[in-house]
């Protein structure tokens, strides 16, 4: 897996999350940059990326991660 | 939630397609069907805010339900709003601010009280509610400290009956308290787990009293494996008490009983037959052929899903079959098969025909004066399941597995006949609550013997080994390992030989009593001795330990001598070879009058003259059931 269909697996889950066809992410794009991606959409979007993804964070993860590019980042490592 | 079928890969355009419906109406019934799937997290959020557009509620019933607790509760909405699609519930949710419970109770005209809920759910953590428990109180201060969370509690739902009427859902406290003493945790009065369980049977006395419902996560909990409940990182990272992933389950337990609580509980079990009330194809295979009952896993697989069934029935749930069969053919089968936990007469519709299987569910339906959404369809076939779905959606069709070792517990999990109560109705349904409280009663006097055997109302049913009885009838001889005199094992085939040859003799018997049918406990197998033939030799005789003491030796004795005197035998001798697990019956022969004939080896040799036999008094009555005779 590369580091764009992460990017792209993530963007098809937030757009569902948040029922918005209009999103796209990118590496550098961060929470505060998609209308409606607040702390409590951000908690079920990783529970979604886990469940998705067959990955599972660590708590130390889910409270650093400063954009959409960590995210994917880590998932790849996690998938190593 | 494995009862229901998998939701698919094309579930993004299905929910396209049901929000391209003709009418809300109708969009709200597609989006229903898509309920009754199995649903990730995401999945339940993108079918939530679908249902939000939707403003009709038409065919369902709108309930306002709060949750207020300890912990976050906002994930757990849409699950709910979900959950209550497969009900006919259309919830509105109020989820109160984390841990603002109390003031939101207090407060008369805060925004709960606004909301004018119908029902409250109530969750409450542990730590809360016993963590300033000090580990080093006495009894006293336990039990102290057990009322006095007992009496906070009941105060809250107090507040809420007076403030707004509504019914409490108080989920069972959840303890996920880290082990400091291990097993003795339960025992310690001061140690965190017994104090929850402590507090959880504490409410649940006070629960019905108060008109309270209970919420039994602990037991979902201890099915699921906590770890799929509390999740410590979503804890830490969020304060959700319960986990995502368990939002789903969650949603589905408090739908189920607030659809009791309205009367939405289906009422009646639908049930498939062949491969599903018993294993094989009653046309094809015939009685005898099909897989029902002890002696093979399967058999007994069967067997349990219809002891469900009847468990069922006991406490009102209506039973129904709809298969595709003939009539004659599948009605015979409840009476000539001796395994049958189900009889005839327990079905309050019966429907075996060719027909198509929907139109059957209908006619059930009409007959019993129900709805179609009172039914629970239960078949091993994923063609005839998947056609009563599309057909009938609001039929509640469980997803069984191909495996019929899983059935009663997918029947089971899929929580369809929840009850808030056991009332008089559902007593009356059946006799058997009657036969329970009489079981109270025998067991309580039991103290004297012979008044405890004439109490239970056994009945015998006896007769030669027969195809039918064969399979169980060779089980037992080979398993029983203390009743069993000379514990000779034996092949089907020999079996079923001795009992085709004119000259031997077998015999198999069934115990009845109040509380049900115990099987075939006893076999025996007897041949014409060498160069004697007046004398007739125990080959066999076994009993199964789940009916000592109760003096069916004797009564099988009873029936025995008859059996051999028309025979035309005048002796019966048998042998006693002792093994390390058969010493309760070392006096089995000298108790019933046999004389010590002889001796070689280990093994004591026996005989009884049948003309000095005097008949020996038991408690147990015979009976004649055809095919146990035949």
């Amino acid at each position: 897996m590369t580091e764009p269909e992460v990017l792209d697996g993530l963007t098809r889950i937030l757009r569902d999350l948040l029922q918005d066809e209009s999103i796209t992410l990118t590496a550098a794009t961060e929470r505060p940059d998609v209308p409606g991606w607040d702390s409590f959409a951000y908690v079920n979007f990783i529970v979604a990326v886990e469940s998705e993804f067959g990955v599972r964070f660590q708590l130390s993860d889910v409270e650093a991660f400063q954009n959409v590019g960590e995210i994917a980042r880590q998932i790849l490592a996690l998938k190593r | 939630m494995k009862w229901l079928p998998e939701a698919g890969p094309d579930f993004r355009e299905h929910l396209a397609a049901a929000l391209q419906a003709a009418s809300d109406g109708e969009r709200l019934n597609r989006l229903s069907q898509l309920a009754r799937t199995q649903l990730s997290h995401l999945q339940i959020i993108q079918l939530d805010s679908a249902l939000s557009k939707i403003v009709t509620s038409e065919g369902f019933e709108r309930v306002k339900l709060a949750l207020l607790g300890s912990a976050t509760m906002d994930h757990l909405a849409p699950a709910l709003r979900i959950a209550g699609l497969r009900w006919g519930v259309r919830f509105e949710v109020y989820v109160a601010p984390y841990g603002q419970y109390r003031q939101e109770l207090h407060h008369p005209d805060g925004a709960l009280s606004r909301f004018a809920p119908d029902n409250i759910v109530l969750q409450l953590s542990a730590k809360e509610l016993v963590g300033a428990i000090p580990l080093a109180s006495s009894k006293i201060v336990a039990d102290d400290a057990v009322a006095t969370v007992c009496r906070d509690v009941s105060g809250l739902w107090g507040l809420v009956r007076e403030r707004f009427g509504a019914t409490v859902i108080q989920q069972s406290v959840l303890d996920l308290n880290a082990s400091l003493f291990g097993n003795h945790d339960a025992i310690v009065e001061g140690a965190p787990r017994r104090l929850v369980s402590r507090v959880n049977a504490a409410l649940q006395d006070a629960c019905a009293e108060a008109g309270v419902l209970w919420l039994d996560i602990e037991r979902a909990a201890a099915q699921d494996g906590l770890d799929r409940w509390f999740d410590p990182l979503r804890w830490l990272q969020a304060k959700m008490e319960i986990s995502p992933n368990a939002a789903a389950r969650f949603g589905e337990l408090v739908a189920r009983l607030v659809a009791a609580q309205r009367g939405k509980s289906k009422k009646c079990l639908v049930l498939d037959l062949d491969n599903t009330l018993w294993g094989g194809v009653i046309g094809d295979d015939g009685v005898d052929g099909i897989k029902l009952g002890e002696g093979s896993g399967v058999g007994e697989a069967h067997l349990a899903l219809q002891r469900y069934a009847k468990k069922l029935s006991e406490r009102g749930v209506l039973l129904a079959v709809c298969s595709k069969n003939d009539a004659a053919i599948a009605e015979a089968a409840f009476r000539h098969h001796p395994e049958m936990a189900l009889a005839r007469d327990d079905f309050a519709a019966f429907y075996a025909n060719w027909d198509d299987k929907a139109s059957n569910l209908q006619a059930i339906a009409r007959d019993l004066n129900i709805g179609l959404d009172s039914l629970v369809f239960v078949d091993d076939n994923p063609a005839e399941r998947a056609r009563v779905r599309g057909a009938l959606p609001t039929v509640a069709v469980p997803e069984l597995p191909a495996d019929p070792a899983h059935y009663v517990r997918t029947l089971s999990d899929g929580g369809y006949f929840e009850s808030i109560a056991l009332t008089q109705e559902d007593i009356d349904r059946s006799s058997h609550y009657a036969a329970n409280r009489a079981r109270q009663a025998v067991l309580t006097a039991s103290n004297d013997m012979d008044a405890f055997l004439q109490q239970l109302d056994m009945t015998v049913a006896f007769g030669p080994v027969t195809p039918l009885t064969l399979t169980r009838v060779v089980q037992l001889i080979n398993k029983t390992n203390q009743f069993n005199t000379n514990t000779a094992r034996r092949t089907e085939t020999e079996i079923e030989a001795l009992a085709a040859d004119p000259r031997a003799l077998t015999l198999q018997l069934r115990l009845r009593d109040k509380f049900g049918d115990n099987g075939i406990v006893s076999a025996l197998t007897l041949v014409p001795a060498q160069g004697e033939p007046e004398v007739l030799e125990i080959a066999n005789w076994v009993m199964s330990c789940r009916v000592f003491g109760r003096n069916l030796e004797h009564e099988t004795l009873n029936i025995l001598v008859e059996a051999a005197l028309a025979h035309g035998a005048r002796r019966l001798r048998g042998a006693y070879i002792p093994t390390p697990k058969n010493g309760v019956i070392r006096d089995l022969f000298s108790t019933l009058g046999f004389e010590l004939a002889g001796a070689h080896a280990d093994a004591s040799i026996w005989e009884l003259a049948l003309a000095d036999y005097t008949p020996r008094q038991t408690f147990i009555k015979r009976e004649g059931t055809a095919h146990d005779r035949t």
